[in-house]
């Protein structure tokens, strides 16, 4: 094959001592991205599965699209409707707007954060980790479409460097990448993260779209209930998703497909995501029946990045629990939290950001109860025969 | 009724090349060497010197620090050469073998009269004992244990492995004098599969016998340890493959040391996948001669795919060896845009491949570690394959941080490398398990020595 002759014929210049060393992991990751790398066991089993994390990432990469291809249309959708326009834009039309607010978004977040990885995987020595393929396309799937470009870049940046490499790279972070992309925009910058401004791109892009006036609002189904006013959308708009909001979480319907493919691949846990909506079901549910909220339990799940995050941020399985036990109440306590933090804190229309966050948190010390059971048992074991 | 044991965990692969039962071809080489490595923790001192003329049952090494236990010769005849390593490290001795076969007359006896002391001597004296093994470490044990149990599993179950069935046919007396004689030192338990029919292992007597159902790794003793008896800190079992057992009947039967036995030529590389009956330590060059498809990118496995050794025609068949496989190397073998292509000749246990759709099919695997090591990324894929009251992840976690009493804690007496096979095959982030586990198990053992 002439392709992989090229690859051969070139990659000594890659090697050590190699003109081109320094881009050593620029090649090694294209290299492993065209084929399947041809190295063959030393010691330890010969043969091994054909699943690896490259093609793990890339299921769930997968599974994002739909959620986002979905939330470039409502992006335009939402632009159009300001507008009053609706009824004159086509599919095409606003899908393209949308598109093209997306698409810089996504380009930074993988220029910045793979770039960084690239030069962290050489300075280490070590190969490029696929895990930002996923945590690169969540990002600006979480923020709202008007998030400035820099905001974008820094907080990519801060969360590639301190939340994942410095403690050793993907796998061995304790918190997940792309919330602690979204914290660190929330807290930093909450003024362009939240309120009622954010979230309709209101400036046409090469004459696709409306530029509409400064004064103009409009805020989520979440945060008009957080000023205690109703929701005025109705559910059929909340599950299929045309409803103001951060870019990837507003179609239950889309999220829904996304959320099959992970299940039926089993690379995100059910027990993890069931637990989650049973946690979001339980407490809504109460604070419902204890009069505390207005809406339903279904109004719960299906608005804000309930089911976003239930679906791909809390399964991400470096920072959920491990245990299969643990992997319950770590889901349960997600969905609790993120209910409780909207209805009982009313600086926070939304919970769910915060909820994965903090089950980060926790998640060992579920582990860590979870295991000690194991322990013990075993030494109790011991003294039983003696 | 026998004890009926369900273990819901494992995973079987299906792999092309399985040894065809029919046919049992007897197999010779000129020299023959016994590999001090195969027994597992032992250091060796040798104890004859080229040009030596040695009987089949003399000692060709002791154990260094058990100069009791000895490791009889394989075959009569001359010693070779004894072949040194890095740090003069004794790799193998070899013996050329005389044309006509003498044994050292260790006299039969009566299993049944003996006590379980008389039985001990006998093994040492002949050099035997060192086919004993144990948990903790599981390496080969030493005289001054006193085993709580002793374990024998008659089934492997790992990829292509060889039936034990095969091997027992026409040794079923040896194999019950054996047992007969392992229960004399302790209680010894015998774990069958649930489809082994042999009334040999089925209605063997002396044992307790436990029947298991399950996937790999059940056949491994550790499990089936790990599920009647399992090990504490401060205990140990011993554990015997069933071929050893053949052998210690053998020598209360004839007075010989006759390490004869049957092993499975298979994998996708041999033309015939058959059975040979063949002595310990004849070179594989020998067993494989005439039956290999290609010399070239060809993986040659002293063992199962899951647990065997990479080798070479000039290695030898090891003490534990039940089978020799060949599988395709796939060094040559370069696959477009793996991470997204259906691929769907390659077998995989997840749902992101199509091998659950054709869940009969044979596959034809290569040695590829297909993949880049990773740290641990997805959570519970050992559980799933690791049958035992164990947190797998938790304990090598614990080991690649060298944490000694968290080791303890978590069960590492009861594990040997072995039973992480199938969970370091299918393991996403590609970390060598086994490895790991055994760096574990010697640490551990160096440390309580």
């Amino acid at each position: 094959m002439s392709l992989r002759k090229y690859l051969d014929n070139i990659k000594p210049t890659f090697e050590k001592g190699g003109k081109l060393h320094a881009f050593r992991s620029v090649f090694d990751g294209l290299e492993t991205f065209l084929y399947v790398p041809n190295t063959t066991s030393v010691s330890g089993t010969n043969i091994h599965d054909a699943i690896d994390s490259k093609r793990i990432m890339s299921f769930v990469v997968i599974a994002l699209l739909p959620a986002l291809l979905f939330g470039m249309y409502n992006i335009g959708y939402q632009n159009f409707a300001a507008a009053g326009k609706l009824a004159e834009a086509s599919f095409w039309n606003m899908f393209m707007f949308g598109f093209l607010a997306v698409l810089p978004k996504l380009i930074v977040s993988y220029v910045v954060g793979l770039g960084i990885e690239f030069a962290w995987a050489q300075w280490k020595g070590e190969e490029i980790q696929e895990g930002y393929l996923v945590s690169g396309i969540i990002i600006p799937m979480i923020v709202p479409v008007s998030c400035p470009l820099w905001m974008l870049a820094l907080a990519c940046a801060f969360s590639v460097v301190f939340v994942k490499e410095i403690f050793g790279g993907t796998g061995m972070n304790i918190f997940n990448v792309a919330v602690a992309a979204r914290m660190f925009l929330f807290f930093s910058y909450s003024s362009a993260m939240t309120g009622d401004r954010v979230w309709v791109a209101t400036n046409s892009i090469f004459g696709l779209g409306n530029t509409l006036p400064d004064t103009f609002t409009a805020a989520t189904p979440l945060g008009q209930l957080a000023t205690g006013s109703m929701p005025d959308t109705s559910l059929a708009d909340m599950i299929i998703g045309f409803i103001p909001g951060s870019i990837g979480e507003t179609s239950v319907i889309a999220i829904a497909i996304g959320a099959v493919i992970l299940l039926w691949t089993g690379i995100a846990s059910w027990k993890t995501m069931g637990s989650v909506f049973a946690g979001g079901i339980v407490m809504a549910v109460l604070f419902h029946a204890l009069g505390m909220t207005p809406i339903q339990w279904y109004e719960h799940i299906v608005l804000g990045g309930f089911c976003f995050g239930a679906v791909f941020m809390a399964t991400d399985p470096v920072t959920s629990a491990r245990t299969e036990t643990g992997k319950y109440y770590y889901g349960f306590f997600i969905g609790a939290l993120a209910v409780i933090v909207r209805v009982m804190n009313p600086g926070f229309p939304e919970g769910m950001m915060l909820a994965i966050f903090f089950g980060n948190m926790i998640a060992p010390l579920i582990d860590y109860c979870v295991v000690q059971c194991n322990i013990s048992r075993r030494a109790k074991r011991v003294t039983n025969e003696k | 009724m026998a004890n009926v044991i369900k273990l819901r965990k494992g995973l079987d692969i299906n792999l092309r090349g399985r040894a065809d039962k029919g046919t049992v071809e007897p197999v010779k080489s000129a020299d023959c060497a016994l590999v001090p490595e195969s027994f597992g923790g032992v250091v060796p001192k040798v104890v004859v010197r080229e040009g030596d003329s040695v009987r089949a049952g003399d000692a060709l090494f002791v154990d260094k620090k058990h100069p009791e236990v000895k490791f009889a010769s394989p075959v009569s005849g001359t010693v070779e050469a004894i072949v040194r390593g890095d740090r003069r490290k004794v790799l193998c001795v070899k013996v050329k073998a005389d044309e006509v076969q003498q044994y050292v007359a260790f006299g039969p006896k009566d299993v049944a009269s003996l006590d379980g002391e008389a039985v001990k001597q006998a093994l040492l004296e002949a050099g035997l004992f060192g086919y004993i093994q144990q948990l903790p470490y599981a390496v080969a044990t030493t005289p001054d244990t006193t085993p709580k149990a002793i374990f024998v599993s008659a089934f492997r179950d790992m990829p292509l492995a060889s039936d034990f069935e095969v091997e027992l046919k026409g040794y079923e007396k040896d194999f019950q004098t054996g047992l007969t004689a392992l229960s004399k030192i302790q209680k010894t338990y015998l774990g069958v599969g649930v489809r082994q029919t042999a009334s040999a292992l089925v209605d063997a007597k002396d044992v307790e016998i436990n029947v298991f159902d399950g996937k790999c790794p059940a056949g491994n003793v550790g499990v089936q340890v790990n599920h009647v008896s399992p090990v504490n800190k401060g205990e140990v079992v011993w554990t015997v493959d069933p071929a050893a057992v053949i052998f210690i009947g053998r020598l209360f039967n004839t007075g010989k040391v006759d390490l004869r036995r049957v092993i499975a030529v298979a994998g996708s590389e041999v033309k015939t996948p058959s059975y040979v009956e063949t002595l310990v330590g004849t070179s594989l060059g020998a067993v494989l001669e005439g039956r290999l498809k290609a010399t070239e990118h060809v993986r040659i496995i002293n063992g199962n795919p899951l647990t065997g050794r990479k080798s070479t025609l000039e290695d030898y068949v090891g003490a534990h060896t039940s089978e020799v496989t060949a599988i395709p190397e796939g060094d040559d073998n370069n696959e477009l845009l793996g991470w997204i292509l259906p691929r769907v000749n390659q077998y995989s246990t997840s749902r992101s491949y199509f091998s659950w759709l054709l869940r009969k099919k044979e596959y034809d695997l290569d040695a590829r570690v297909k993949g880049g090591e990773r740290h641990m990324i997805m959570s519970g894929e050992y559980d799933k394959v690791l049958p035992m009251d164990i947190y797998g992840e938790y304990l090598i976690k614990a080991i690649i941080a060298e944490d000694i009493d968290k080791m303890e804690q978590l069960g590492i007496y009861e594990v040997s490398p072995e039973d992480f096979a199938v969970a370091e095959f299918v393991d996403s982030s590609k970390l060598e398990l086994q490895k790991i586990v055994r760096n574990g198990l010697d640490m551990l053992r160096k440390e309580n020595a």
